[in-house]
């Protein structure tokens, strides 16, 4: 559904979209990389479970909570790609370790 | 003019709860709502539905908050199926977290004294060791040495409360008025006249349900209400898989997955701001008792003000100037909401606090200070 844009720098790193080795320019988000390269919802709600994607992509929203390298609920929109990262979906309420 | 059986001032939850419970009873009340310019003490409340600890040395006091919540479930079911609202409630009992031997042995005192004053009534409750608290609670950490428990606490979403309160109201024949901030009584023994929001209201009877506001509405029909704001402070995490499967006096896990977590008392006036030291005190004791709660997102925190008489109690009283004015005034909107709808609206329309009331009336204001 997203493509880049034509002028996108040619530059790309790697980072892992719910486990598989994909390629972003640097400077994108957590958020940006899961809407290129993601099918369709990047999170369900912690309540009812209904599927969701980002959304405002500046922060406000918290439609785009995404699970970065084990860490959850982080808003994908306000986090830059760095190589290697591990970026899935946050399915429903987060888990804790006690 | 419109006439009606009662007006109820305050549309919050003590206010929506005694309302909703006079139409219940077939009658037609009207509840006037200021506005968001109040201080809506309802909107800001923790949500627990709390005995243990709660009446010491008033045991009036702790068998009106037992008889409260014994009756949370069946008033949670009943505004369930004529509202399609849930509370949230549950009552799985609840506990008090002590950090330290010193917290745990005046638990106990305090606990015992409970049972004492208690009576018939009966007051069941265990002082459990960091072990047994354990295996209720999984979740605690080292630091923990015991708690106290009774199977009588639990806890309700106090916001989706106040919206079933609302619609049940509503669905009984109860006219709700917002923006109608008091501007004049006309009171005459069992006959009110208010104007509100421009428009006027006539009942034969009138509760003061207004919590901080109840101070000056008293002084309307001669009804001494010496209340004062205590603030607290409340901090919300980001939602979690179920990991609390009990409240506990500073803590509860909502249906929703949210952590509740606030047990401060300050003296702020109206200042219902929220200060990082409190803050601070508050998830340090949290980070304490649940470990767990060290890698955990805060979402919000708020303060809000809490309703309070000089001496932490309920006030109930009927203004002996100008009967059928009543004041329904207490900090535990919540815990409280079940006796307010099933009884004391009753008793508003009886036209008669009974006995076991008489604990709370205002003349417990009236002793003069020793010189």
């Amino acid at each position: 559904m997203f493509k880049l844009l034509p002028d996108s720098p040619s530059e790309r790193i790697t980072v892992h979209v719910d486990g598989q080795a994909v390629s972003v320019p640097p400077g994108f988000t957590a958020a940006a990389a899961m809407l290129l390269h993601g099918t369709g919802s990047t999170r369900t709600t912690p309540v009812t479970g209904e599927p969701r994607a980002p959304y405002c992509m500046m922060g406000v929203c918290f439609e785009c909570l995404l699970q970065i390298d084990g860490e959850p609920n982080q808003q994908g929109c306000l986090v830059t790609v760095a190589e290697g990262m591990r970026i899935e979906r946050q399915l429903g309420k987060r888990k804790v370790d006690e | 003019m419109a006439d009606f059986d009662a007006i109820v001032i305050g549309g919050g939850l003590v206010g929506t709860a005694v309302a909703y419970g006079i139409a219940r009873l077939g009658k037609r009340p009207v509840l006037l709502d200021e506005g968001d310019i109040a201080h809506r003490a309802s909107r800001g409340n923790f949500g627990l539905v709390w005995v243990q600890s709660k009446g010491f040395g008033v045991p009036e006091y702790q068998r009106w908050t037992r008889r409260s919540s014994d009756t949370w479930t069946e008033f949670s079911q009943e505004l369930l199926e004529e509202t399609g609202i849930g509370t949230g409630h549950e009552r799985p009992g609840g506990v008090t977290i002590c950090l330290s031997e010193e917290e745990l042995d005046k638990r106990r005192r305090l606990m015992e004294q409970l049972h004492i004053e208690a009576g018939e009534t009966n007051f069941d409750y265990e002082i459990l060791t960091h072990a047994e608290l354990k295996k209720m609670l999984p979740a605690i950490g080292p630091d923990v040495v015991g708690a106290s428990y009774t199977r009588y606490d639990g806890h309700a979403n106090p916001l989706y409360t106040m919206r079933a309160l609302h619609a049940a109201l509503l669905k009984h024949g109860g006219t709700y008025v917002p923006n109608a901030r008091v501007e004049s009584i006309q009171a005459a023994p069992n006959h009110f006249v208010i104007n509100a929001g421009g428009r006027s209201f006539a009942a034969p009877r009138l509760v003061l349900g207004a919590g901080l506001g109840n101070k000056a509405l008293g002084e309307m029909v001669g009804l001494n209400v010496p209340v004062r704001p205590v603030r607290g402070q409340i901090i919300v995490t980001e939602r979690l898989q179920p990991v609390l499967p009990m409240p506990t006096l500073m803590m509860r896990q909502t249906v929703e997955g949210t952590i509740m977590i606030g047990e401060s008392r300050e003296e702020s006036g109206f200042d219902d701001t929220t200060s990082p030291e409190i803050i601070h005190t508050l998830a340090q004791r949290a980070v304490k008792s649940f470990p767990f709660l060290r890698n955990v997102r805060i979402v919000r925190t708020w303060g809000a003000l809490r309703v309070m008489a000089p001496d932490g109690l309920p006030i109930y009283e009927q203004s002996s100037e100008f009967p059928g004015a009543f004041v329904c005034t207490c900090h535990s909107g919540v815990t409280l909401a079940a006796s307010h709808a099933r009884y004391y609206a009753q008793y508003v329309m009886d036209g008669a606090l009974p006995a076991e009331l008489a604990r709370f009336s205002t003349k417990r204001f009236d002793v003069q200070a020793a010189a």
